[in-house]
């Protein structure tokens, strides 16, 4: 096995001794763990189930959209189709699909930590997002609710006879749980760090958990409290947000968006974290301009809080408010596009492997630049008004939550799997895998863009005769889709009895996480590493390869 | 608190200086705020007009400021603890000031 000795970090373990995993037997050692790896396995199972849940909503939409006609649900089956989705999907695997997985896993590793700062609290943030589920799944079962992931005002709070609010229950315990988990990365990254590891030696990857942890801890609050006012009027009938009753649904759309549009970046951020590592690793460079990446981040964060209102457009808020909030949205483009642009540098001239993670990564750095430049068109006033509530609206969000957050979690869970289980997949399945989800992902979604544009309304079930053939075109592009996601599942559980041994370091990439074993021990390190190199440190790695090769 | 489980270098240098607050500042701080209830309930018995509000915020303002400061162990924190907590409440201006954007320029005519 390769394993490149660089930086003289001592390499714990042999292979074969004891880990993580073999460390203890038994359910309870699992369910009661505070180790930050267990828990971030007990994630990768829990987040998966819901994954898997969350796409059958969507396959369901996808069939019933293959005619113009609505054949195969009621519209009020195919309402609570669609919010089911949005709910499960954001709520319940974007939101914490690579901080609580990955960051789990990772982040106090490439810290040189033994684990976060607040073990217990990590491992109470995954019960309160199983308590959070089994709410959801027992709303699901019991009759689904049907207002739209939004739960816009007075629909939710009078008019509909679903099961509303058990579902914003259960929104406001998994905020709870998202709330923690960015308090101990916030705390862990300050307190945690290995000597000689400060701040502009740490990967991108904590830079961008650092940012998502901030939003997290600063936007969930108003989602939390927005929620519970929202209970509170469809309880008691007191006026918040009806206007039939004294409220302002305007301050309702509001205050969910000053939550939900933040949340976008908290989806996003951790997202560009792994595709910086990734490039870095699968290009053997330094990330071109490293503190423009990292204070991107930062960048995003803060100015994510200022553009909430782009989501009220024809809400009927002033103009005046409007025009700043076109005019702040368009501002966010810049720190995005600094990190598009950055990894794009380091690409150049480098010799690029062509490995499975780079291959999402790739495919992310596309999607998602389209994701965002089409967020441009939504937020200028005039060109929003045409498209408000079409497809384009529902393809603009698919290519940067799918398209960006989906592709790069994947890249992460490839690159790290061989760290994670200590072995390694196939890599021409993976390969095929990628090909399929890339392929199938542009066949489902770029049509919704021209049907948005040509005027089709989203969250119909059915619809004008005229759009069926881009329709059509979309649940085809959905099914190759699906091979693409369930493959991996096939392969890479595969892996975990047949593959190959992964070794310390199989990518030959640096980084804190490649000096301990795989699966790494318990503690993760045998002695805390002294750190005394830059991150990405690749061109110092490339020159002891040659020299050991010379000698 | 009891696990944090910070690795061996990081005992002493971050350690936070704990101070021990005497109890006669807590009663004089839970005496502060039992008068400023008792000055909400007197405000409120008078019309004030436009002030009606204004003045049942300010003393509400005070009373956060004292359980912030003291109660919750503020004023002896770190330089760190501060930019949090006054991070916190400009975030919650960005929250106010660009809805009161929207809500306060609707009348406006457009030309
Ligand atoms: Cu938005």
């Amino acid at each position: 096995m390769s394993s490149l000795t660089l930086h003289d970090v001592r390499i714990t373990g042999a292979e074969g001794s004891r880990n993580y995993i073999n460390d203890e037997y038994g359910a309870l050692s699992w369910l009661l763990t505070k180790d930050h790896k267990r828990i971030a396995i007990l994630y990768l199972i829990s987040i998966t189930i819901m994954f898997l849940l969350g796409g059958s909503f969507a396959v369901i939409m996808r069939v019933e959209l293959l005619t113009p006609e609505g054949d195969l649900l009621t519209s009020d089956t195919y309402n609570k189709m669609f919010t089911l989705h949005g709910i499960v999907m954001i709520f319940f695997f974007l939101i914490p699909v690579i901080p609580a997985i990955l960051g789990n896993f990772i982040l106090p590793i490439q810290l040189g930590a033994k684990d976060f700062a607040f073990p217990k609290i990590n491992l109470l943030s995954w019960y309160l997002y199983i308590f959070a589920a089994a709410v959801g799944l027992y709303v699901i079962i019991t009759g689904g609710v049907d207002t739209g992931w939004t739960f816009y005002t007075p629909f939710s709070t009078q008019y509909s006879n679903t099961h509303v609010i058990g579902v914003t229950f259960a929104g406001f315990i998994a905020g709870f749980s998202s709330i923690l988990t960015g308090l101990n990365f916030i705390v862990t990254i300050h307190r945690m760090r290995a000597p000689g590891l400060t701040w502009y030696r740490l990967p991108l990857f904590v830079w961008a958990l650092y940012a998502t942890s901030v939003v997290m801890l600063l936007a969930t609050p108003v989602l939390a409290i927005t929620l519970v006012m929202l209970m509170f009027e469809r309880f008691t009938g007191i006026g918040i947000f009806n206007p039939a009753i004294g409220g302002d649904p305007v301050l309702y759309q509001h205050m969910f968006w000053f939550y939900s549009h933040p949340a976008v970046y908290i989806m996003i951020l951790p997202a560009m974290g792994v595709a910086s590592e990734v490039v870095a690793a699968f290009t053997r460079k330094k990330i071109f301009g490293y503190r423009f990446v990292a204070f991107s981040s930062l960048g995003i964060a803060f100015l994510g809080f200022l553009v909430w209102a782009h989501h009220l457009f024809v809400a009927g808020i002033s103009v005046y408010s409007a025009l700043i909030f076109a005019f702040l949205s368009f501002f966010v483009a810049v720190p995005s596009a600094i990190k598009v642009f950055n990894w794009t540098a380091t690409l150049y001239k480098a010799s690029v492997s062509w490995a499975t993670p780079m291959l999402y990564i790739l495919g992310f750095i596309g999607l998602f630049t389209i994701g965002g430049v089409t967020g441009l068109f939504l937020a200028a006033l005039g060109l929003d008004i045409h498209v408000h509530d079409t497809y384009f609206v529902v393809a603009h969000f698919h290519y940067v939550m799918v398209g960006g957050t989906v592709m790069a979690y994947l890249a992460g869970i490839h690159y790290w799997w061989p760290k994670i289980t200590g072995r390694m997949y196939n890599e021409f399945w993976a390969r095929l895998a990628a090909l399929l989800v890339f392929v199938g992902f542009n066949l489902t979604f770029f049509p919704q863009f021209i049907l948005g544009y040509l005027g089709m309304p989203r969250r119909y079930h059915a619809y004008a005769p005229e759009f069926q053939v881009l329709n059509v075109m979309s649940t085809a592009g959905a099914s190759i889709l699906a091979v693409g996601y369930a493959l991996p599942l096939i392969y890479l559980g595969f892996s975990l009895r047949f593959g190959r041994k992964a070794g310390v370091n199989p990518w030959g990439a640096v980084g804190l996480e490649w000096t301990t074993s795989s699966p790494p021990p318990k503690h993760n390190f045998e002695e805390t590493p002294v750190v005394t190199w830059d991150a990405y440190d690749y061109p110092a790695m490339m020159k002891a390869v040659g020299e050991t090769q010379n000698v | 608190m009891a696990d944090i489980s910070v690795t061996e270098h990081h005992h002493s240098d971050h350690a936070p200086t704990h101070h021990v607050t005497p109890l006669w500042q807590y009663l004089l701080v839970f005496f502060a705020l039992a008068v400023g209830t008792v000055l909400t309930v007197v405000a409120s018995r008078f019309d004030l007009g436009m002030w009606n509000t204004p003045i049942a915020l300010f003393i509400a303002t005070v009373k956060a400021t004292l359980v912030i400061l003291f109660f919750m162990h503020v004023i002896h924190s770190t330089r760190l603890t501060w930019v949090v907590v006054i991070g916190s409440f400009l975030w919650l201006g960005v929250l106010f000031v660009l809805t009161f954007a929207d809500y306060l320029t609707r009348s406006w005519s457009l030309y």
